[in-house]
């Protein structure tokens, strides 16, 4: 048996497990008022429950992941080769993360692209975080009703225009001959144009205005559960504006904070379309370095190793700093 | 109180300045779309033009890309709708040892990368559907691929949808209907189902909108078909052209239409509602007086 095929059984005996463990705890401490899944679901609708959630759970989630991690575990092959007696298992596509296959020297491309994207990635959470938190906290805790509403409608219109489209336009604006350039060239300001792709800036507006709603929303979440009266309390014992967010506001909201930061971080490591369309030319983006192993490579498995590293550093630095601000998991998902 | 007005008037200029990074770059490629000279362009603005409407309408790819882009949509709807109201259904009922490993599972589709979602779809199908020539030749195509990549997240979606809505129904109007003599389908249509239809829709037009608009998975998964996000994604990887602009603008408009309408069926429901409530309150008031 190939390990391929012997990580498809994987999901199946998990469940089996799980099911096994179901029956005898059910058997060992019977409840009798406790009614079965099928009595509580007919068999007909029982069934067909159990048979939609396998196919998502097992065929469209776990096995693809599962199948891919395994992938990245093979040599790569002409098609033709596959299955047989060299497709052995091997660490070879992690290893040619760290050192080039070809050459003798460490891999200081692909190391630069994954550091540069995680860095960026971090600074562009930041940013939303900064720009996002006092519209947030305005329309949780001081703006009227129909006020909200109207913010509400403002912040989602931009967004039914599709993602590539949204990247077309902040191009239109930041190009060498788009609109902010030819505006500064006529005002006077500058001789020439200002290389705003090339300097990266493209990028980090790109990714900030991508994510802006995935940082928001969650911020008003969190902040409108909080009680007017302890910010008024804090105001009245003297405490300044600041003092009371960083005291009484932000400490509430951390829960808000870490689900909305944790999804800007994720989304924009694993962006595609602003460091295509508006990063520089010379900015190597790690997704782009896994779609080129793909597209242009045809390396599958060696994709599959740098995909698996990305997702894998992605959540070691989303746990770290779950842990480093004091936040459960289970409270960012809440 | 000096302070407090001028802290105002910062944040009204906050305000400003995050709507304006909003809308700036919508309203320049508005602009744009209207403007006569090849390239893109907002200033100067030198002549009024509909040349790009019409050549975007002549687009042999992006027609072909956007029937696509439905046809998957819909797909997607069908199978995520359903499977998510079941994974809701599931989640409230599973074995309780289990239940932690099925909602990390179920969930996970949302935030890993959608890159990754893409690739591993693509590498599992492949090899499962070439058991043999005839299942690779029927089922072994980027639409096919796209909406089962799809659908491992936007099932998610859904799931996340129907469970906010379940956690607000009552349990006991299940039971009754049960001791009443229905049966369990019978359960399912006449009460869970009513009580779900708002969360259906909203799952239904998410599930749509959510499958139209994909990029990163679909750029894996469609192989060498298209839809009209990655016709769109080639055109601007090659050069700009007025046109897409035009298409945003269509897409700015339709959107602006569907909102505008149902807003205006929701204040009319709110109408009715509040109309209801107020005759019965009457009603009750001249029952009491009499």
């Amino acid at each position: 048996m190939s390990s391929r095929e012997v990580t498809i059984l994987v999901p199946f005996m998990v469940i089996a497990v799980c099911w096994a463990m179901a029956r005898w705890e059910t058997r060992r401490f019977h409840d009798a008022s406790e009614k079965s899944f099928f009595e509580r679901n007919g068999r007909a609708l029982g069934l067909t429950f159990i048979a939609l959630v396998g196919f998502w759970v097992v065929v469209l989630v776990a096995l693809p992941y599962l199948y891919m991690v395994v992938e990245s575990f093979h040599p790569t092959l002409r098609p033709t080769d596959r299955g047989g007696s060299n497709d052995t298992l091997t660490f070879a596509q992690y290893k040619s993360f760290a050192k080039e296959p070809t050459g003798n020297g460490y891999n200081t491309t692909h190391m630069t692209a994954l550091a540069f994207s995680l860095l960026a990635s971090v600074t562009v959470t930041v940013i939303n975080l900064c720009i996002c938190y006092p519209l947030a906290y305005y329309m949780a805790q001081v703006g009227t009703p129909a006020r909200i509403r109207l913010i509400t409608l403002g912040l989602v219109a931009p967004y039914w225009v599709n993602e590539i489209l949204r990247m077309f336009s902040l191009r239109l604006l930041l190009a060498t001959g788009g609109l902010i350039n030819s505006l500064l060239i006529a005002a006077g300001i500058i001789e020439s144009p200002i290389d705003f792709i090339g300097m990266n800036v493209g990028l980090y507006v790109g990714l900030s205005y991508a994510y802006l709603l995935v940082m928001i929303f969650p911020l008003y979440n969190a902040l409108e559960s909080l009680d007017k009266n302890q910010i008024e309390a804090a105001r009245d014992l003297g405490a300044p504006w600041w003092r009371i967010h960083k005291d009484v506001v932000i400490p509430y909201a951390k829960p808000g904070f870490a689900s909305g930061c944790t999804m800007v971080f994720m989304f924009s490591a694993g962006a595609l379309a602003a460091p295509q369309f508006l990063g520089g030319p010379h900015t190597l983006w790690f997704t782009s370095v896994i779609y080129n192993f793909f597209f242009q490579a045809f390396n599958w498995p060696r994709g599959s190793a740098y995909a698996f590293i990305l997702l894998a550093v992605c959540i070691a630095l989303v746990m770290l700093m779950l842990r480093l601000f004091k936040v459960s998991l289970g409270e960012t998902t809440k | 109180m000096k302070s407090k007005t001028f802290l105002s008037a910062m944040f009204g200029f906050y305000i400003f300045l995050f709507f304006a990074y909003l809308f700036a770059p919508i309203i320049v490629m508005a602009i744009t779309a209207f403007n006569t000279p090849n390239y893109p362009q907002a200033y100067p603005f030198e002549g009024f033009t509909l040349e790009w409407f019409t050549k975007l309408y002549n687009d042999r790819a992006m027609m072909e890309g956007l029937q696509n882009s439905f046809v998957i949509g819909f797909c997607v709807v069908a199978l995520t709708v359903p499977i998510g109201l079941a994974a809701s259904i599931v989640m409230t009922q599973i074995y309780r040892r289990a239940r932690g490993l099925y909602y990390l599972v179920t969930i996970s589709p949302l935030l890993t990368p959608g890159v990754i979602i893409g690739i591993s779809t693509v590498i599992f199908w492949k090899d499962m559907l070439s058991v043999n020539d005839i299942t690779k030749a029927t089922f072994y195509h980027g639409m096919v691929l796209a909406t089962l990549g799809q659908a491992s997240f936007i099932s998610a979606y859904c799931m996340l949808i129907f469970m906010a809505r379940l956690a607000r129904f009552d349990r006991a109007q299940e039971e009754a209907a049960l001791d009443l003599g229905a049966s369990h389908p019978q359960v399912f249509w006449h009460i869970l189902l009513p009580f779900m239809k708002p969360a259906l829709l909203a799952a239904i037009v998410i599930a749509f909108l959510a499958s139209f608009e994909n990029y990163n998975t679909t750029t894996f998964a469609i192989l060498a078909d298209s839809t009209l996000v990655t016709v769109l994604a080639g055109q601007v990887r090659q050069g700009t052209t007025p046109a897409l602009s035009a298409l945003g603008v269509i897409i700015i408009s339709l959107s602006l239409v569907g909102a505008t309408t149902y807003e205006v069926l929701k204040r009319r429901e709110q109408r009715q509602v509040g109309q209801a409530q107020q005759l019965a309150k009457t009603a009750e008031r001249s029952e009491v007086a009499m």
